[in-house]
């Protein structure tokens, strides 16, 4: 009896000290609501100006800053190219993993794989000046180009995170397949793929906060085609909001909903992909 | 039998081929371009010559170059020291018996989403307008003027960014070593007399050595590329004092004229990178070897 009222105890000391700590998780998002909706005229220098509810909820700092940002556009491009993204590395590493995997004992396949997966060691900074001159002799500065090289970027990852996960399929599946009649691109698409379906979703979660949030490589991609991702359009209109921090933060808030609501509506999935890429 | 072997050799061979083209195209050849430029004067733009090893000898007598290491380095150990510590707390706080367990794990991660440009202004605001207000208030001197201004201060405002962000992801990798360790590991070692830190020392945190490793990689990696921070907090400045490896080629590849000699420190920062990984590999695998 004793045992157990001194655990109960200690868990409830647990639970006020990590609700304290969610605190300095919800000031700064709290910070940046009541600021996206305030007009300049409500900020004083004193903490309570600042921080205080608006007066008035008003949208007009969201409606500015759509307009400045060109928000519309940038969350279009922001979208095609994560989602393609996806798509195309779901389609290509699975495949290449598969392969990789499937003739580990093969000498040339196994240099293959090592090959690709150090790649996983190389920087972007070594890569992104030659990118740069690279992707514009090639007519690829633009989102394109930003998306075949995120497929290349992520391929060491996630072919590693495919061909781990192949293990655990039983090469007797195929075999069956085989007997059948039916070919290796066959039996791949109408058996594996739909068996790897976990690893699948595992690769979405982390491809796509990743490219999502990335900076780098539309910065010095995409720099000279006037077109914005969305972290790029908070990058190239920082100067612009100047002083106006009201709609600064308007357009920062407009940039975290689609992720927000992205995971509030997949929160499991995102907590599974994450873990399970970095832990395999 | 023959016959099916041959068709799915050559179907893995017509797979292979494409992929491994597109891979050398946009990774191997721009990474020998690279070092192929660390060899020359060029701009960027316009004809260049070879130089010879002049690049890299320039390299390490280079006062802004050696700081932007030491800066970078500086940072990824103290972070990396910072978010493991929290993380692990965090962790132990959150795996423990409490209620709406799902609500705080998924509030704990929300961080991590979120893009670090963004992320940075946010802070950015704060460190220069919240906190000084707040030290004025409360009467604390050292914090009145904003920290990202002070060339000894700024960059432990790089630090609490990029800890507020990677302690959300290394708190999860932690829950899930903590729920490998099985429940009577902790009732065999309660008959022993082993609670509270000696538990945590002698018996959870060697279980979960694995995710220590796995988080120290992840931490030392993304910091020593620390980039979105760097451009949403302090530009590299004042006086230079927080300018990321990444920053510094970034900036003086690009735009400053340098192409050839940032291509050269770039070379260098590969080989960097390259060794510690190694190095923290061969350390991880030999301490998960003696357990």
């Amino acid at each position: 009896m004793k045992q157990t009222s001194t655990v109960g105890k200690s868990n409830k000391t647990v639970l006020v000290l990590l609700i304290l700590g969610l605190s300095t998780i919800i000031f700064p998002l709290y910070m940046t609501v009541v600021i996206a909706f305030k007009q300049p005229s409500e900020m004083t220098n004193s903490i309570s100006g600042i921080l205080s509810l608006p007066k008035v909820w008003s949208l007009q700092n969201f409606r500015e800053a759509m307009e400045v940002t060109d928000f519309w556009n940038s969350l279009k491009n922001s979208l095609l190219i994560s989602g393609l993204t996806v798509g195309l590395s779901i389609l290509i590493h699975s495949l290449m993993g598969y392969t990789l995997g499937r003739n580990k004992s093969n000498k040339f396949y196994n240099f293959v794989y090592l090959f690709i997966v150090s790649g996983m060691f190389v920087p972007f900074a070594i890569l992104m000046m030659p990118l740069a001159k690279q992707t514009a002799e090639m007519g690829l500065a633009n989102w394109f180009g930003v998306i075949l090289l995120y497929v290349v970027f992520y391929m060491p990852m996630n072919i590693m995170l495919y061909s781990g996960y192949l293990t655990n399929i039983p090469l007797a599946l195929e075999e069956a397949a085989r007997v059948d009649g039916a070919s290796t691109w066959l039996t791949y698409w109408k058996i594996i793929f739909p068996i790897m379906k976990p690893m699948h979703a595992t690769v979405a979660v982390i491809t796509a906060l990743a490219v999502w949030n990335d900076v780098m490589t539309p910065l010095i991609i995409m720099a000279g085609s006037s077109e914005n991702t969305l972290p790029l359009a908070q990058l190239n209109f920082q100067s612009q909001f100047g002083t106006n921090y009201n709609l600064a933060f308007a357009s920062y808030l407009l940039s975290l909903i689609p992720i927000l609501v992205f995971y509030l509506i997949c929160q499991k999935q995102i907590l599974n992909g994450v873990v399970n890429g970095a832990v395999k | 039998m023959t016959k099916h072997e041959n068709e799915r050799k050559r179907t893995f061979l017509l797979i292979t081929i494409p992929i491994l083209a597109l891979f050398i195209c946009f990774n191997t050849i721009p990474l020998i371009r690279g070092a192929m430029y660390s060899f020359t004067n060029s701009r960027g733009f316009g004809s260049h010559d070879w130089v010879g090893l002049r690049n890299y000898i320039d390299l390490f007598s280079d006062a802004r170059v050696g700081k932007s290491y030491l800066f970078t380095i500086k940072l990824a150990i103290v972070t990396t020291i910072v978010v493991n510590v929290l993380s692990l707390i965090l962790a132990l706080g959150l795996n423990s018996k409490i209620r709406a367990k799902g609500f705080f794990r998924g509030a704990y991660f929300l961080p991590n989403i979120l893009g670090a440009l963004v992320v940075g202004y946010i802070f950015n605001y704060f460190f220069t307008y919240i906190v000084p207000a707040l030290a004025d208030m409360t009467g604390m001197q050292g914090l009145s003027s904003s920290i990202l201004s002070s060339p000894d201060k700024a960059w432990i405002g790089v630090m609490i960014v990029c800890a507020w962000q990677a302690i959300a992801m290394n708190t999860i990798i932690y829950i899930s070593g903590l729920q490998t360790v099985p429940e009577d590991v902790y009732e065999a070692g309660g008959l022993d007399g082993a609670t509270g830190w000696k538990q945590f020392k002698h018996l959870t945190f060697p279980l979960i050595i694995p995710f220590f490793s796995i988080n120290m990689v992840l931490c030392v990696k993304n910091f020593l590329m620390v980039f979105d921070q760097i451009i949403a907090l302090t530009k590299g400045g004042p006086a230079q004092s927080t300018e990321s490896i990444s920053y510094l080629i970034y900036n003086n590849g690009m735009s400053g004229g340098q192409f050839g000699f940032q291509s050269a420190n770039a070379v260098v920062f590969f080989i960097v990178i390259v060794v510690i990984s190694v190095a923290q590999m061969k350390f991880s695998s030999s301490k998960e070897e003696q357990l």
